[in-house]
């Protein structure tokens, strides 16, 4: 499923027009983009949480070609599914 | 700080035409809809946001941390994110 189907989905169930539902589907992950861009965390009861974790840099090889590389050091989202997704998706 | 539902919700409702009754539904029938299609298999992906992937893992062995003792962990799924490459850059930018 893509954001459009969603967006579809959900215009459907609640009855927005298409522009009022892709506002607020925007709103909803754009806050979580903004929020992590921050540097803050996100807590989805149900779905899942965020935080952002610092990776240093690290000796690493291009798995192409075999060339060892340097990589250096980044943030990146870090992702926690939330009790009831996990209970749902491995009944 | 941390950002929750409830603040999402707020922003929501503070746009036009959104009252905070009808926020709360929305984005209950929007996590509703996510989680479903995950039950079933079907992956979520929200371009500039990133992938939400249902993965089979194998049957394993494992070990108990806390008593070292050996363990079968059973065939599961689980829900993995891949981050794209947007929200990457927001992250670092």
């Amino acid at each position: 499923m893509n954001k459009l189907e969603l967006i579809a989905m959900l215009k459907n169930e609640c009855r927005l027009s298409k522009k009022e539902t892709a506002i607020i589907v925007d709103l909803f992950f754009d806050s979580m983009s903004e929020a992590l861009a921050r540097g803050e965390r996100v807590e989805i009861r149900g779905l899942c949480s965020f935080c952002v974790k610092e990776y240093e840099s690290y000796k690493g090889r291009n798995p192409k070609t075999g060339e060892r590389v340097q990589v250096a050091p980044k943030n990146l989202p870090f992702f926690k599914c939330g009790k009831e997704l996990k209970e749902r998706v491995d009944y | 700080m941390t950002l929750t539902k409830a603040q999402i919700i707020e922003e929501i409702s503070s746009k036009d035409g959104f009252t905070k009754k009808n926020s709360i539904e929305i984005v209950e029938t929007l996590l509703d809809i996510i989680k479903s299609t995950l039950e079933s298999g079907d992956d979520v992906l929200i371009s500039g946001f990133g992938k939400f992937c249902v993965k089979e893992k194998k049957e394993r062995r494992g070990r108990n941390p806390a008593t070292g003792d050996d363990m079968m962990l059973s065939a599961r799924k689980v829900v993995t994110f891949k981050c794209s490459s947007k929200l990457r850059d927001m992250i670092n930018g």
